[in-house]
């Protein structure tokens, strides 16, 4: 058997909150809005940190080293420059939208944490329809980022709006499929309650639905090999061309907010949250975070842009079947085994994502030219 | 229950104050003359590679994606009946599945009817 036991751990966690979290209402609203607050930009300052060194050292470079030691302070240098800049808004621009959109784009990303556990329990609102909210609310930016394309009056920026709503509209749906691979399996849409049930990472479990949500939150959330909406090379900056400044800074913010969220809901559903030994779960949580942005970060290094109607015939010819394929199968597992997902079913369920996977690559061919299917 | 809720309206309203309060400094030290505020015609024109536009850009152009967007529609009212399922599926058992089988199955013929029809072609 694989070697970690993670039921041990759980009853030192207990299951509900620990004492020392603060009770009162008004108390328990106010430090998990700053522990998120503070969590989430604090660890993006990081992450931007960590990709600019990290995509330096996979191309044979340095990255920033200058500011601080190992260039840390960097991000805070970046914070401080971008802050004292002319902010330039096009004289024909829809200024009201202009300005509302970097609000619309970050705050609902924000708003995906209130329902993440860091620790047993420890979480703004344990929402029974967690999943469900996380679902509903990373839909949301979008609507920020075509504001800012509409807004921009540029005709870039407007295409790179229209191509986003194309491609989130699109990924949504094997996104969402595979979730409820995890929902089969947790029983709960409550996300502390899907940590909880994983005395196995779902990943193992669910190797076909981690991999349509991985590429899927990855084409969701636009980074490379699926940022078409930024695409230097047709579309200047793509749709934050006409903003500088602190709107900038904010749209900057809001992608790697993606990513965060990404990161930590793949760690949530998939790779058992904050579940581990050894180390505190807070610990392990940002650890599992960490490894996962380290992927996004390598993918980024690795892979090319993809075309637009590649980008389509992805979702829809080669993720939306599998996903559905991976609910039936997973369905039918969970009822011949209703009580926990046996052992030996992982290497079964790795082998037909194996075979599924290779299967469908067969039938979808990417020609030279347009898609041939 | 309804707790819960009220949590999230306030850190929505938290979130909202912060992304706006951030928005706000720079504006603030606009007024203070720390940064500087001079647009003029060719700032603030769109930026286009350096080459002037041409024509209006909120013009009507053709949409590519409005049959993605019918399909998605369908396929997202199928997930409205499958989180239920899939959160019971312990109690409903195999009628359960039985019935969410033959749903799978009506989307399935929908799906390879748009898909022989051409909707799913990105041209």
């Amino acid at each position: 058997m694989i070697g970690f036991n993670y039921s041990l751990g759980l009853e030192s966690y207990g299951r509900t909150l620990p004492p020392d979290w603060p009770g009162g209402f008004w108390w328990h609203w106010l430090v998990f809005t700053v522990i998120i607050l503070a969590f989430v930009m604090t660890v993006l300052l990081g992450f931007v940190w960590f990709e600019r060194r990290a995509l330096g050292r996979m191309q044979a470079r340095l990255g920033p080293n200058r500011v601080g030691p190992f260039g840390l302070l960097q991000p805070v240098a970046d914070a401080l420059k971008v802050l004292i800049k002319e902010d330039i808004v096009p004289s024909q621009a829809d200024k009201i939208v202009h300005w509302l959109a970097p609000v619309v784009t970050l705050v609902p990303v924000l708003m995906i944490f209130a329902v993440v556990p860091f620790q047993d329990g420890a979480l703004l609102v344990d929402l029974n329809i967690g999943l469900l909210y996380v679902v509903a609310v990373s839909a949301v930016p979008i609507l920020g980022i075509f504001m800012a394309g509409w807004a921009s009056n540029n005709k870039y920026t407007l295409i790179a709006a229209m191509r986003d709503v194309a491609s989130v509209i699109s990924y949504e749906i094997p996104v969402v499929l595979s979730l409820a691979g995890v929902v089969l399996i947790a029983g709960s849409l409550s996300l502390n309650q899907i940590v909880l049930t994983q005395n196995t990472p779902l990943i193992l479990l669910q190797p076909l639905g981690f991999l349509i949500f991985f590429i899927g939150g990855l084409a969701e959330i636009n980074r490379t090999p699926f940022d078409l909406l930024e695409a230097d090379s047709e579309l200047t900056a793509g749709f934050h061309t006409e903003y500088s400044g602190m709107k900038f800074a904010l749209f900057y913010l809001a992608e790697y907010a993606e990513a965060l969220a990404l990161s930590a809901l793949i760690a949530t559903f998939f790779l058992s949250g904050w579940r581990g030994p050894f180390l505190p779960p807070w610990l392990w949580f940002l650890l599992k975070i960490v490894a996962m942005f380290f992927v996004i970060i390598w993918m980024r290094a690795t892979l090319p842009r993809i075309r637009i109607d590649q980008l389509m015939a992805l979702a829809w010819k080669f993720l939306f079947p599998l996903a559905l394929l991976n609910i039936v199968v997973t369905a039918i597992e969970v009822l011949v085994w209703p009580e926990a997902l046996p052992w030996g079913l992982i290497p079964v369920n790795i082998v037909v994502a194996g075979i599924l996977v290779l299967f469908l690559s067969k039938k979808f061919t990417l020609g030279w030219g347009r898609i041939e299917v | 229950m309804a707790t819960d809720y009220i949590y999230i309206a306030l850190f929505l309203l938290a979130a909202i104050l912060f992304v706006v309060t951030t928005l706000l400094i720079p504006v603030t030290l606009r007024f203070l003359k720390i940064i500087p505020h001079n647009p003029t015609p060719v700032k603030g024109s769109p930026f286009e590679c350096g080459v002037e536009t041409i024509g209006k850009t909120w013009v009507q152009f053709n949409l590519r994606y409005y049959l993605y967007a019918l399909v998605f529609l369908i396929i997202d009212v199928l997930v409205v009946f499958l989180y239920p399922w899939a959160v019971n599926i312990r109690h409903l058992g195999l009628t359960g599945l039985i019935e969410m089988l033959i749903l799978l199955t009506i989307v399935t013929v929908g799906y390879i009817y748009a898909w022989k029809k051409g909707a799913l072609e990105w041209k």
